[in-house]
């Protein structure tokens, strides 16, 4: 059969053509599965999720072992639309939440569009507890919603809100600085105060767990049996040297006033109380209230949220005189022995300084030109100091001083373990070259001899000065936190530079007694002989610095017992009067907490008068006064504005038959045009509203198919 | 007994093996796609509900369709050729009036209890048939221009009906055939012609249009300059070349962009340029540009699908992520898994060498096919044993070439191995009235 083999060559050409379309296709695949690591890596992007397991944060105790703060578990209420399409009491749940069809409308869609049908979204963030036993009791009318747990801080004696700091959600810019430390956009990272400082100690260690998901981002269970997962660490715990009752009352003592208060543990540095005021209650930074406080507290002129212990910086006035007195020992200028006669003022310089004693011999020797806090004493020797004829200058001799008061930890960063501190200021030669010529002399600054001019220290400087002159020369850094939970190596190095003994001071201690003699006197004899610790004897200095526009500062430092110290204390109160009246009781009051752990029944009436005491300035008073009335101001626009609408048809209809009636008068123009206006745009809202929501129905009813 | 080794006798165990395998694979597959540990699979199988038990019974089904038709005459296949042809295409036609819109194809006509029949498929059998009987008839001779053209009229109109019925994918598929009638005598040019011009559409999607103009100039010339002894012989040869430029740039130029911007749907260029990895733009299709001027969206189409099945298949790796552990398949990220994407759920879980493994038995059962065409004494089996395999390349070839990136997404299903008993069906009668036929390769069949 001729037709039969005809062509049969052609066989191999097809099956050339067969092996040629398969070899494409083999080095296809072998381009796709072999040479392309992009597409597991694709892969694994598409249908991993991964989950960051939050664990809990650190504990702060104070020294007791008492918890300055908690967690505690809050509640949001979320909400997976696709699953609440059917059979949701919305009746119910708009009563119970308080809102309307409307704004269930609202949030529904809102939830669609922020994180798809099929993941779960806040409805409503972090519920009070009557919100969630109500929601929790009602939960089965509402398929599709579920009560969210998160983990929030709190703060059961409501105190220390300054020094503990807050955790905010993380910035863009510190997930830039941070990359590799596993942050999250809309995690929480402490940005205030000790949850700042210690946060790599008290987050803990997160934990991953790997999850394959659908197409459409729902969880189909774990991945590869949970192999690549990692369990969460929770975050240690830190023990401070807080004495919590110390705290809570010298808060207590600074209501309704400004100022703040240290109280330092002289012989370890660590900080036992540290007051600022005004203060708030930590709790309502919580985030379920975070929004109705926030405003006030940032915005308050009064300014609750700034540290004044810590970034404050006072003219420590008449406390600065001890110091005073210690440089000048030191410098062989005076000995303990040395008088100045004063008769009420200090005149040497041309201008009059003022003294609160004129009787003879209140400044007879050191001791006693301490207790009566002798102005034209400190001056005198301050004088003494800069003009030292050893130094040649006053330049010099002031250059010298200056060293000195930055040994004594003023004028630079103690370097305390909280964010914000700041370094108070010892002014420099420079300043007064460029202030009076390069012709200066002791005249020139003399009241700083009294803590004035341009001195300005801490509170939390002037307490570790308080422990300076109590341990007679050297101290520890002040710091809060004494030990970490399981120490690890980067801890101990971090608390490590709160182990050193800072003693580059090398006054004698001759010297040193001669000074606490005479604040040992102010509390017997002196200017706050009337404010008694029971139980012990203190040493103490008052100072009252003059304020413009405000009453005098009261400022007082104190160490007790006067023999063996285990606390010393600075107390500055704003717009207050003398040291002695104000700054001197809450001083005595915080140290008679700490040494004898309760209070006299007399010590607890002077606390009640002081904490009613009202010692803010009345400016603030107006600047908040302003204030409320431009917020009513603002409402009531508001109102108006609402109105005017209905208020804006009526007139229309008004002037409609006052035209009628006048037979065509014109009416005012414009007013009709911006009902009209108005109308429409809500006419427009309306509209686009009942678009939206079923549209968006129907698209994702076509998605599910 | 006499039926029993009559059935036996002659048939060529080595396909139905294959065939066996591939069907087997398929519904593993199946099962891949569509596994759920939540449900007991066991039970899931006999339970008719999932699409791998449906497709168990759709195997079945075959099975008894596959005994029904070794046990048939096959004379009977010879006899009724140009009959079932005419049947196919009245088939084809009545889906004009009974057709339902299944994925945007209206080339379905439904059998009542969900099921329904794609004609097309059907027809690939008839056509081949057809094409069989015509290609055998003893006073054909098969060098006239006007029997190539009746062979290309029957192979095409199928095809031509596919394509108003909006399946362009199937009517892809009837190309095939010119494979067959090159066998039986087509001249190569014609091949190497369609070849070129397909390399021409290519160059023009992927490259600058001045570029390829440039480049085809200079070929152009450098083909003027070795045939410049020619040349001077004789004219015609410089006209034909010149000829020649001219049609293919003219072709690149203006052509090719006219087919895509007013022919093509904005859908249909978006895959074929997604092919090529550019992006269509379309605001230049007429279609969408109608839409947009009858107010009405057009969707903008995404190469979604063609991404998701190349990560499927690139994240297989070697060896494979394993049986069931898939992420792309349990997750479902592919659409259409279960039926043109099935090749993307073995890629994944076995790997290169699973997918190598797999190729090779379609290779096996297409040489095999060769073998068998060869060794018929008549012309209408070997005809229709070539038909046989060049559908089958074809959809293999479409099929793979799809779900890897290689070629536009048309919808063309894996023979035997995607889910679908309307292709399941249909492979399995035209690979066993192959098997009939060469059972009885001693007869002379007219």
């Amino acid at each position: 059969m001729a037709t039969l083999n005809n062509n049969q060559s052609r066989s191999r050409i097809i099956l050339g053509i067969f092996i040629i379309v398969f070899a494409i296709i083999m080095a296809q695949l072998l381009n796709l599965q072999l040479f392309s690591p992009k597409y597991r890596l694709q892969a694994e992007n598409n249908a991993i999720f991964r989950k960051v397991i939050y664990p809990d944060r650190g504990i702060i105790y104070d020294r007791k072992g008492h918890a300055i703060l908690d967690n505690v578990i809050n509640f949001d209420f979320t909400v997976t639309p696709a699953e609440a399409r059917k059979g949701v009491d919305t009746a119910t749940l708009c009563e119970i939440l308080g809102i309307d069809s409307a704004e269930y409308h609202k949030r529904m869609l809102t939830a669609i569009i922020k994180n798809s049908s099929y993941k779960p979204s806040t409805f409503e963030p972090l519920l009070t507890k009557e919100l969630f036993a109500k929601l929790n009791e009602n939960l089965y009318k509402f398929p599709g919603f579920a009560l969210q747990e998160r983990p929030v801080r709190t703060y059961p004696f409501h105190v220390g809100a300054n020094f503990l700091g807050r955790l905010g959600e993380v910035s863009a810019n510190f997930l830039e600085e941070h990359p590799d430390e596993g942050y999250q956009p809309g995690d929480y990272t402490g940005i205030t105060g000790m949850e700042k400082s210690y946060e790599k100690v008290l987050m803990g260690q997160r934990g991953v767990k790997r999850f394959l998901r659908d197409n459409r981002s729902r969880i189909q269970g774990p991945y590869a049996g949970g192999n690549y997962d990692t369990t969460a660490v929770a975050g240690r715990s830190l023990y401070t040297s807080i004495d919590i009752g110390v705290q809570t009352l010298g808060e207590k003592l600074f209501q309704n006033k400004i100022g703040a208060a240290v109280a330092i543990n002289p012989k370890t540095g660590g900080i036992i109380a540290m007051v600022s005021a005004p203060t708030f209650d930590p709790n309502d930074l919580a985030p379920s209230e975070y929004r109705k406080h926030i405003g006030y507290l940032a915005l308050d002129t009064s300014r609750p949220m700034y540290n004044r212990a810590i970034a404050g910086m006072y003219p420590p006035g008449s406390t600065y005189k001890p110091l005073g007195a210690l440089i000048a020992l030191d410098e062989g200028v005076i000995n303990p022995s040395y008088g100045y006669d004063c008769r009420g003022a200090y005149y040497a310089c041309g201008k009059r300084v003022r003294c609160d004693e004129s009787w003879a011999g209140h400044a007879a020797n050191l001791k006693l030109a301490i207790a009566h806090s002798c102005n034209a004493y400190f001056c005198n020797i301050f004088r003494m100091t800069v003009d030292n004829p050893k130094f040649g200058s006053p330049r010099k001799g002031y250059a010298h001083w200056r060293d000195y008061m930055h040994k004594f930890g003023f004028g630079t960063h103690l370097g305390v373990d909280i964010p914000g501190e700041r370094g108070g200021n010892i002014p420099d030669t420079i300043e007064y070259n460029h202030d009076y010529g390069n012709r200066w002399v002791s005249c020139n600054m003399v009241t700083m001899g009294i803590g004035q001019d341009r001195m300005t220290v801490t509170p939390l400087q002037s307490a570790n000065g308080a422990c300076i002159i109590a341990n007679k020369g050297w101290y520890y850094t002040p710091h809060f936190v004494d030990s970490i939970e399981n120490p690890q190596i980067g801890d101990t190095s971090f608390l490590a530079r709160y182990r050193v003994k800072h003693s580059n001071l090398k006054i004698s201690d001759a010297d040193f007694k001669a000074v606490q003699a005479g604040m040992e006197d102010v509390t017997e004899v002196g200017t706050a002989s009337n404010v008694k610790v029971p139980g012990y004897s203190y040493a103490a200095k008052t100072g009252t610095a003059q304020v413009p526009n405000l009453k005098n500062l009261a400022v007082f430092i104190a160490y007790a017992p006067a023999e063996n110290p285990t606390i010393a204390i600075a107390v500055y109160v704003e717009n207050a009067g003398y040291g002695s009246a104000w700054a001197a009781p809450i001083a005595a009051h915080m140290m008679e907490k700490y040494l004898n752990d309760t209070l006299t029944e007399d010590t607890k009436a002077d606390v009640e008068r002081l904490s009613k005491a009202n010692l803010i300035p009345r400016q603030i008073f107006d600047w908040r006064r302003r204030q409320d009335s431009a917020r009513e101001q603002r409402i009531r626009e508001e109102e108006r504005k609402s109105d005017s609408i209905a208020l804006a048809s009526e007139k229309a209809h008004i002037e409609d038959s006052i035209r009628l009636a006048t037979g065509g008068n014109k009416p005012a123009p414009g007013s009709t045009d911006t009902t009209n206006r108005d109308s429409v745009a809500q006419a427009i809202v309306a509209d686009w509203r009942t678009r939206l929501w079923p549209l968006s129905f129907t698209s994702r009813k076509k998605a599910g198919k | 007994m006499y039926q029993q080794e009559k059935l036996a006798k002659g048939i060529d165990w080595v396909v139905v093996f294959l065939y066996i395998a591939l069907v087997a694979i398929g519904i593993l597959c199946i099962f891949m796609v569509e596994y759920n540990p939540e449900v007991n699979w066991a039970s899931a199988f006999i339970s008719g509900k999932t699409e791998y038990s449906k497709q168990l019974i759709f195997a079945g089904i075959c099975a008894l369709m596959a005994i029904f038709i070794l046990l048939s005459d096959s004379k009977l296949y010879t006899a009724f050729a140009n009959l079932t042809y005419l049947f196919g295409i009245l088939l084809m036609l009545s889906t004009f009036v009974l057709g339902r819109n299944i994925n945007g194809s209206k080339s379905w006509i439904p059998l009542g209890g969900g099921f329904n029949l794609q004609p097309a498929e059907l027809c690939k059998i008839f056509t081949s048939l057809a094409l069989a009987k015509f290609l055998s008839m003893q006073e054909l001779d098969f060098s006239k221009l006007k029997s190539q053209l009746i062979a290309a009229f029957i192979a095409l109109f199928p095809a031509f009906l596919s394509i108003t019925q909006n399946e362009t994918g199937l009517a892809l598929v009837y190309c095939c055939f010119f494979i067959v009638m090159f066998r039986e005598g087509l001249p190569g040019s014609i091949l190497l012609v369609g070849f070129s011009f397909g390399v021409l559409v290519v160059a023009t999607l992927i490259m600058e249009p001045n570029t390829l103009a440039i480049i085809l100039t200079v070929i152009a010339i450098a083909t003027i300059y070795i045939l410049r002894k020619k040349i001077k012989r004789s004219r015609r040869i410089l006209a034909l070349i010149v000829f020649l430029w001219a049609a293919c740039v003219g072709i690149q130029r203006f052509a090719v962009p006219y087919i895509f911007n007013n022919i093509l749907q904005c859908y249909q260029s978006t895959r074929v340029y997604a092919m090529v990895g550019r992006a269509y733009d379309c605001t230049q299709n007429r279609s969408s540009i109608q839409k947009l001027e009858n107010n009405k969206t057009y969707a903008k189409p995404d190469d979604y699908n063609v991404r998701q099945s190349k990560i499927a298949i690139g994240s297989g790796g070697l060896f494979g992520r394993g049986f069931l552990k898939g992420t792309q398949t349990r997750g479902k990220y592919v659409p259409e898994q279960q039926t043109d994407f099935v090749f993307t759920s073995l890629g994944e879980a076995f790997g290169f060498m699973g997918s190598l493994t797999f190729l090779l038995i379609y290779l096996a059962l297409l040489f095999r096919i060769v073998k068998i065409a060869e060794r018929q004494r008549s012309v209408f089996s070997r005809v229709y044993a070539y038909c046989v395999a060049s559908i089958l390349l074809m959809h293999i070839g479409i099929n793979v070439c799809m779900t890897i990136g290689l070629f536009p997404v048309v919808g063309i299903p894996l023979p035997l191995v995607s889910y679908g008993g309307s292709s399941l069906l249909t492979f399995t009668i035209l690979i066993f009235i192959m098997l009939r036929l060469d059972a009885d390769r001693q007869m002379v069949l007219r």
